[in-house]
């Protein structure tokens, strides 16, 4: 069910705080744990570092990625293809 | 036999289902079609005026977007999801189920024919 358009899209309170202090000025990269957050048009040109539940992966935000969430950009799992199959060993 | 946006439209079955075999059109806009003409909907598109036919292809083609301008959306969209690298992008480009399906088994509409995989055991009998 999508959420109600009286809240907003969601965005963790404390990103937000970094966020707004991103457009404030400095450019650097946000550590972030909430994948849950919507990207929203002033995440546009920053750059997320999203914890994929073992390591940081470092997002960089483009306008059409606006709408999605952070975790959208932050595979948890990196299936390499099975043991013995000869195609498939690609990363990504 | 009514050609309507580079589609023939099949003029011996029921308006409702024969606006259907326009990629785009489904039952509700055949329908909705239908009512806006004042076409019954049980009427062949073979017997149809051609003051209806007319009508009919001029609602289509101005409001709804349909066939080879519908796929070509469809398609950006898709490519969009894949440029972005997102997780819908990934599994498109995978060719695996995009929306949280199961895996294991099934998914063969994504995954296409079996591929029998050597050395794998099949599933025990009881």
């Amino acid at each position: 069910m999508a959420r109600s358009l009286k809240k907003g899209p969601f965005v963790h309170y404390k990103l937000q705080r970094k966020v707004d202090e991103l457009n404030s000025g400095k450019k650097k990269v946000v550590k972030t744990w909430s994948r849950a957050s919507m990207i929203t048009p002033e995440f546009v040109g920053h750059t997320f570092a999203v914890h994929n539940g073992r390591q940081f992966i470092p997002v960089y935000v483009t306008e059409n990625m606006v709408g999605h969430r952070l975790g959208e950009f932050s595979p948890t799992r990196n299936f390499r293809g099975h043991a013995g199959s000869k195609k498939d060993k690609r990363g990504r | 036999m009514p050609r309507i946006s580079g589609v023939d439209v099949p003029p011996n079955k029921r308006a409702e289902i024969a606006l259907t075999s326009i990629f785009g059109i489904g039952r509700s806009r055949a329908i909705e079609i239908c009512e806006r003409v004042g076409l019954d909907p049980n009427a062949q598109p073979g017997s149809w005026t051609d003051e209806q036919t007319r009508q009919v292809r001029q609602i289509i083609e101005d409001e709804y977007p349909v066939e080879g301008q519908l796929r070509t959306e469809v398609q950006l969209s898709i490519k969009r999801l894949m440029d972005i690298g997102c997780y819908r992008g990934l599994r498109h480009r995978r060719g695996l189920p995009v929306r949280g399906q199961r895996t294991q088994t099934n998914a063969r509409t994504r995954k296409g024919r079996k591929k029998t995989v050597a050395g794998k055991k099949a599933a025990p009998r009881k």
